[in-house]
């Protein structure tokens, strides 16, 4: 390693610290154990009744309590406890003092069942309407809930807490959230704003209404039994994704900043691209155009070529869409490759964490990048023929890793891929 | 280094567009001859003892031709594609297939617009004794539009600007009231700056005639109520009057604009935001001055365009940093446009460079003396932009 710049002249931008969370557990550590152990966290949903939902699984967290509960707490907490073990790897700053800004993918915020219900009992009568829930709403009494769900909320506490400078920001591109925020950090570093970026994402939104909206777009797997068979990526029989909790944290620095103080570096961001899909709310335009162009974007700003990658941490859904788009769009950019390189998505074990899903398959591509190993597609049983992916099936595949593009596509016409490399370029 | 504050880069960048739907009406004209004859849209019936600035009606299929395309939004995502759609007229980039496939969005947005009768009807049936396990969840299924999740999500703003006005660039969206809108100024520029964009569509758009909204704020006693007054007259009477707007502005990298020959409104020298900790009085106004100090030399004729929402403390500490600046004339577009959160940073950037453009700052519309008369063309005008609850931004926007 030794060049501080990439071939643009802009400054490298390495990973000192990571910090994860996911259904199969918390911490590196746990994670790539299960991870490559081919070990699902999709399980029956106990946090609330599932009687009248046709999709009853998904990968919660549901050890981390939060009390009172809100799936906006519980992202704030995962956010916390992922952020501490990203600085700890990392030992930059000091406590509550990090050296540059947060950019904080999180899910929308809005006032949850469990206190609108508490406003409706707290009305007192038959009949309820907004204005009697506007009546009993001053006052004091529920001055907290003003707080937990600004959309603010959660970045402002992580802000105090580490001590990030600046204005945190809370983004949100969908299911390529996590991927923005990486790549928002890596701008204000190329940009030479700041040595040193944290980068987190968290979704904790497993809750009623969460799930029967993704239910209402058909978007989630409805094969409950058993929850651990139903995200199955690339697989015939596939039929939805399952939403799934997570956080990771991300500490990225120059590379000149890093070796700077010494700090151990874990891998390279070594180029982002995104690129919009103006077709349709929720589905990607037929020609996938706009995922193709996304990638040759990434892959030109890393300065890179397609026969350069040699892993692709998919976005691998599990929809009937997604996983065909994906081999599609692919193939245009990778041709032949587009077969050969081994492929894997994350999402058959831990599920879809949607806002936090880039930065928490950032991570293990990164860890993938580290112990040279892939982690396995499970429920590969029923390969899809018109999806020719070399498929890392089952099984964790070890293998030689030195630069992994991560695709991460999102409603609302939201691509973004990452390419992460074990050294600078 | 440590310093998050966009610095005014290599590259001039100018606003190219405005686009504005707002209380007031859609365009920049109709707002500037609102501004002049000092014209306040409220509502004090309509939401009682709630006050609200509505939208002025406009002719959605104009901007949004297909009726198809303004089912599957909800209001606040019609207004902003709206203004979006008046943003890129404005510039004179409309249906230009070569800027727009590479023009990079940034939005800020709230979202969450619910349907209020689901959620009523889901608390009656509960108060009148439906208790079930499965209830919630079946009503949900049964009562939720399928497409109103679109409706509700935060990206889909910029999603939905994409969609109807054939944007394919790229696309961020941030959230978190009134500073995302500062942040998403400041993120824009620095982007083109810095040589990473050419060309931004950035801004807002807020939707204030909601009452799942007023019960958000309402937990904290935000909201104006019973009767109107200035922001700066509100001190024993706290709160912002939520107000419905779209402010959309292109952003432009000086020579892609020369290049086009496109003409600026004013240029975006600045923009720098921060998160006060506001544990203690004063915090605020500290952080204020902090950034006020973070801006190039202000040597011009000078003026502020805040956006302080009326709501305490945070409107008194900023009306202490504004005594600081007193040679500097102040507007509140508070006190004319209501409060429209996301939407309220890029409204001051937009009227602070409608202002320059026209050779004038729009009259006070004040009873405390607060604003002051200005007399000739402003040259450089600061928009301030003090979170009500936390976040704090800043631009400058000057004369090219």
């Amino acid at each position: 390693m030794t060049a501080p710049r990439d071939k643009f002249g802009r400054p490298v931008v390495v990973v000192t610290g990571m910090g994860i969370m996911t259904s199969l557990g918390a911490g590196k550590a746990d994670n790539w154990a299960k991870l490559v152990a081919g070990e699902s966290g999709i399980r029956t949903i106990t946090r609330f009744p599932i009687d009248g939902l046709k999709t009853t699984m998904a990968g919660t967290v549901d050890f981390v309590s939060v009390d009172p509960f809100s799936s906006t707490a519980l992202s704030e907490r995962m956010a916390e406890l992922v952020t501490q073990e990203a600085l700890e790897q990392a030992g930059i700053g000091a406590k509550a003092d990090f050296p540059g800004p947060l950019f904080l993918a999180v899910a929308p915020v809005e006032v949850e069942w469990p206190q609108r219900r508490e406003l409706g009992r707290d009305v007192g009568q038959l009949d309820i309407t907004y204005d009697d829930l506007l009546r009993i709403s001053g006052g004091g009494k529920y001055s907290a809930y003003h707080h937990r769900f600004m959309f603010g909320s959660v970045a402002a506490h992580l802000a105090e807490t580490f001590g990030t400078k600046g204005s945190p920001i809370s983004l949100s591109t969908a299911c390529a959230s996590g991927a923005t925020s990486i790549q928002l950090g890596v701008e204000a570093i190329r940009r030479g704003e700041t040595d040193a970026a944290l980068c987190v994402a968290t979704d904790g939104t497993v809750n009623p209404e969460a799930l029967v909206r993704f239910s209402l777009l058909s978007a989630l797997s409805t094969q409950n039994n058993p929850p651990q068979a139903a995200s199955r990526p690339f697989s015939k029989n596939r039929d939805g994704f399952v939403m799934a909790e997570g956080a990771g944290a991300l500490v990225l620095e120059s590379y000149e900043a890093a070796t700077a103080r010494g700090a151990k570096i874990l891998g390279v961001i070594a180029g982002c691209g995104e690129l919009t899909d103006s077709f349709h709310r929720t589905r990607s335009s037929p020609d996938g155009k706009p995922i193709i162009g996304c990638m040759n974007k990434t892959l030109a700003d890393a300065g890179m070529t397609p026969d350069q990658i040699d892993h692709i941490n998919a976005h691998g859904t599990s929809t009937p869409e997604n996983d065909k788009m994906e081999f599609n769009t692919t193939s245009a950019v990778f041709g032949e490759l587009a077969q050969k390189i081994p492929v894997t998505s994350n999402k058959s074990m831990v599920g879809h964490t949607i806002s936090a899903a880039g930065a928490v398959e950032a991570i293990f591509s990164l860890l993938t990048l580290e112990h040279q190993r892939i982690p396995p597609t499970i429920n590969y049983e029923t390969p899809d023929p018109t999806i020719l992916f070399n498929v890392v099936g089952n099984k964790a595949r070890d293998a030689r890793v030195t630069a992994v593009m991560s695709n991460s596509f999102g409603f609302g016409g939201q691509n973004a891929s990452l390419i992460l490399t074990r050294e600078p370029a | 280094m440590t310093d998050t504050a966009s610095k005014p880069g290599q590259t001039e960048v100018w606003i190219t567009g405005i686009g504005l739907a707002t209380s007031l009406g859609e365009g920049l004209d109709a707002n500037w001859a609102a501004l002049q004859e000092k014209r306040i849209n409220v509502d004090e019936k309509g939401f009682a003892p709630y006050i609200v600035h509505p939208l002025m009606p406009v002719a959605f299929d104009s901007q949004i031709p297909k009726k198809g395309d303004q089912r599957q939004m909800e209001a606040w995502q019609r207004i902003g594609t709206y203004a979006a759609g008046l943003a890129l007229d404005s510039a004179g980039i409309k249906g230009n297939k070569d800027i727009l496939s590479k023009i990079d969005m940034v939005v800020a947005a709230g979202g969450g617009e619910r349907d209020l009768n689901v959620d009523s009807g889901v608390l009656t049936a509960e108060a009148k004794g439906a208790n079930a396990p499965g209830f919630l969840n079946e009503r949900l299924m049964s009562d939720l539009r399928p497409t109103l999740f679109l409706a509700q999500l935060s990206n889909l703003l910029a999603g939905n600007i994409a969609i109807v006005h054939g944007l394919g660039g790229t696309s961020r969206t941030f959230m978190g009231e009134e500073v995302a809108g500062a942040d998403a100024a400041r993120i824009a520029l620095a982007r083109i700056a810095s040589g990473e964009s050419d060309i931004a569509l950035v801004g807002g758009s807020h939707n204030g005639e909601r009452k799942d909204l007023l019960v958000l704020y309402e937990f904290g006693d935000f909201n104006l109520k019973d009767k109107f007054a200035p922001v700066w007259a509100r001190k024993d009477h706290a709160g912002f009057a939520l107000g419905s707007a779209g402010a959309f502005l292109v952003l432009e990298s000086k020579a892609h604009a020369e290049a086009r020959g496109a003409k600026p409104y004013a240029k975006l020298s600045s923009v720098v935001a921060d998160l006060a900790r506001r544990k203690q009085p004063g915090d605020m106004a500290a952080t204020l001055e902090k950034l006020w100090a973070k801006l190039p030399k202000r040597e011009g004729k000078g003026a502020i365009i805040t956006g302080a929402t009326g709501a305490e403390p945070a409107t008194s500490e900023e009306r202490g940093f504004l005594k600081g600046h007193a040679d500097f004339p102040v507007r509140s577009t508070g006190t004319v446009f209501g409060h429209a959160m996301e939407t309220q940073f890029p409204l001051g950037i937009a009227l602070a460079a409608l202002s320059i453009s026209r050779g004038a700052l729009f009259p006070p519309n004040d009873s405390t003396g607060t604003e002051i008369e200005m007399q000739g063309a402003p040259t450089q005008i600061v928009v301030v932009g003090a979170g009500h609850w936390r976040g704090e931004g800043m631009a400058l926007v000057e004369a090219v």
